[in-house]
């Protein structure tokens, strides 16, 4: 509770935060219920739909089965954990350098590190694609990983983080035998932890979210993540119209986001917070 | 244990067109303490962090046990360093704060690892080898009951045990501290003070010790490097220093708290005139420049007012500081003097009293004003 605050300013900035969350959160009830309501049924003009069991396992059942959506979300898996560990390998590194290593040149690097967080993704897609489709690695893990290793939001989060370091504890460190390597490894990175985790929060949902680049990048079906597989399922195949199938696979993609996000709440919270910074 | 000597030649540094280091030369005696002393931005922090090879200077060169050190890298140096700051590792607990030098140093990048360095053949029994090292140390600076915690759940003095903890472990050859004692309460920087002076004669290291507390200096080292504004101005035993201080800077200084200073024109007839009295100071002889005349509080004595000889004064102040009492007085003159008496006998004083000061002139200075003072022979009586 905010001292000072009167009981009824209380009440309505309560009524504006429930409102905006029953529209955040409708959308979502909707999917849920539409998962486990038989495709007939859905749309039979009530606002919400009403589940029966043949009916949820009917969507699962379709889901599942006519296409291979374990195998997108084990694709999807497999993505963003590459992404997200290639980025920290190669961020950490790169922002404890702009932070505190003095060398010519660095001045610039930090702005073009800034310009870069000003360019969006569409801008660099034909380039990108032509290097793939040239190294033929279209249709690859590659193609999904490797052109998101180098994150400039990460650097620039890392190098802002370590600014405010003590740069005795990293005298003290040289001193004691550590190599500017294992400084940014052993030193940096444990004290740059909470930025970690809310990085890698960002990261892991914007890459199994993202629906851009797999499409740009995969025809292959195999090789389709959680995102692209159910617009595939929209799309093509058996699932094409079903609307109670498809809730149900976005059900079963969105989850382990959900639930990640429900298990990390609280950093993912201060990493909001951190990033105003 | 084995100590190195340390020689610092013609060390100088710029930061822009600054000269924070002119010129700097010094010895230290394998096992010796010196400290230096200067306020604060004279350079002293620079010169450590020179001899650290944390900073690079621009001209000169640093050498322990005759080996060369311009080029070799500051872990390679064989010096640990203790930081004002203390900059343990925020993330460690002190235990591995204590054992980071040493895990660093003996272990390689893949015995560090948690689960595979442990079936390494080796990695073990040098692991063991650390923690009973470590063990050692803690005990030596009674951390035993604080291993398991952080810096952060840890009061200032005992991050700052850890600090020398850290830096003893490994048994350096040289110690360089960086005002180690500045961030610690008054009582504890006399109790830590006393401790380092403990482990130095345990230990017998070389040992450099920065501080702007000359109180600090004087109780700790054998012999104590004044600097100012970049240039080394004095090296000598603490007592020496504040009997034969060789500027004006350095008297001043050394001054505990206070410092008598009189500006004088040129001395005439080798005597110097103060007020209607005469008084010959042996360093002004024949030097026939004008400058300051420059005495202790103790080496004046308050005596009767037509005591002959001696300045007419009035008392303006007392200030009674334990055994001893700083009496402040007003000369004719327009001069203000300050005297060191005993306590006992200030109580007889008053303010507005009327009295005649007397300086030692055997113990008072004078500093021409184009530098610093010749130093006299004090052999020979007057």
């Amino acid at each position: 509770m905010i001292l000072g605050q009167s009981s009824s300013s209380r009440i309505v900035s309560h009524a504006v935060l429930v409102t905006g969350a029953i529209i955040m959160v409708f959308p979502f009830l909707w999917m849920i219920l539409a998962s486990l309501t038989p495709q007939s049924e859905i749309f039979d003009g009530s606002l919400l739909p009403t589940p029966t069991l043949h009916g949820a396992i009917d969507n699962y059942g379709t889901a599942l089965s006519a296409i291979p959506l374990l195998r997108f979300m084990a694709n999807g898996f497999v993505v963003c954990l590459a992404i997200l560990v290639l980025q920290i390998a190669i961020a950490i590194p790169c922002g404890y350098a702009l932070a505190k290593l003095s060398f010519p040149g660095r001045p610039i690097l930090l702005v073009g590190v800034l310009l870069g967080l000003l360019v969006p993704v569409q801008i660099p897609t034909i380039p990108i694609y032509i290097a793939l489709a040239k190294s033929g690695l279209l249709d690859s893990y590659a193609a999904l990983v490797l052109p998101w290793i180098i994150s400039v939001f990460a650097i620039f989060l890392f190098r802002q983080f370590f600014v405010t370091f003590p740069d005795e504890v990293l005298d003290a460190a040289r001193l004691d035998g550590f190599s500017e390597l294992s400084i940014a490894w052993r030193i940096m990175l444990p004290a740059a932890w909470p930025a970690v985790v809310s990085f890698s929060i960002f990261s892991i949902v914007a890459h199994w979210n993202d629906l851009y680049w797999p499409m740009v990048v995969i025809t292959n079906p195999d090789m389709m993540t959680a995102s692209l597989g159910i617009a595939y399922f929209r799309q093509a195949g058996e699932g094409a119209g079903n609307v109670g199938a498809l809730m149900a696979g976005g059900v079963l993609v969105t989850a382990p986001l959900v639930s990640f996000f429900l298990l990390m709440q609280k950093h993912f919270i201060r990493g909001l917070v951190l990033g105003r910074h | 244990m084995a100590a190195l000597d340390l020689h610092i030649d013609d060390i100088g540094k710029r930061f822009g067109a600054i000269d924070v280091l002119r010129g700097i030369c010094l010895r230290v005696a394998a096992g010796e303490f010196v400290t230096l002393l200067g306020p604060s931005g004279c350079g002293k922090s620079t010169l450590l962090r020179i001899i650290a090879g944390l900073e690079r200077a621009d001209q000169g060169h640093v050498r322990a046990g005759g080996r060369g050190l311009d080029a070799v890298a500051p872990k390679d140096r064989d010096l640990a360093f203790v930081f004002q700051s203390y900059a343990l590792y925020p993330h460690l607990s002190v235990h591995d704060n204590i054992a980071a030098p040493l895990v660093m140093r003996e272990l390689s990048s893949l015995e560090r690892l948690p689960v595979i360095g442990a079936l390494l053949p080796g990695a073990i029994q040098r692991k063991r080898s650390i923690q009973e090292r470590v063990r050692q140390t803690s005990g030596l600076l009674k951390l035993d009951a604080l291993l398991e915690r952080r810096p952060s759940a840890l009061s200032g003095g005992q991050r700052q045990r850890v600090a020398l903890g850290r830096a003893m472990v490994r048994k350096p050859k040289i110690f360089l501290m960086d005002e180690p004692l500045a961030n610690l309460d008054a009582a504890l920087r006399i109790h830590t003070r006393g401790e380092i002076a403990r482990l130095h004669k345990e230990m017998e290291t070389t040992t450099i010790f920065v501080t702007h507390d000359q109180a600090e200096a004087a109780a700790l080292s054998d012999r104590v490097a004044v600097i100012f504004g970049g240039e080394l101005r004095q090296v000598a035993a603490p007592a020496d220093l504040y009997r034969e201080p060789v500027d004006l800077d350095v008297a001043r200084f050394l001054a505990q708290p206070f410092l008598n200073e009189l500006a004088v024109a040129a001395p005439i007839g080798g005597g110097l005139m103060i007020g209607g009295s005469r008084i010959i100071i042996r360093d002004a002889l024949g030097s026939g420049l004008a400058g300051t005349l420059a005495f202790r509080p103790e080496h004046a004595t308050l005596a009767e007012k037509d005591h002959p000889g001696a300045l007419p004064v009035r008392v303006t102040r007392i200030e009674h500081a334990g055994i001893d009492a700083h009496v402040f007085v007003d000369a004719e003159a327009g001069a203000q003097f300050v005297a060191r008496i005993s306590a006992e006998r200030a109580r007889s004083l008053r303010d507005g009293d009327n009295l005649g000061l007397t300086i030692d002139a055997e113990k008072a200075w004078f500093f021409p004003s184009n530098g610093s003072r010749q130093r006299g022979d004090h052999s020979g009586a007057a």
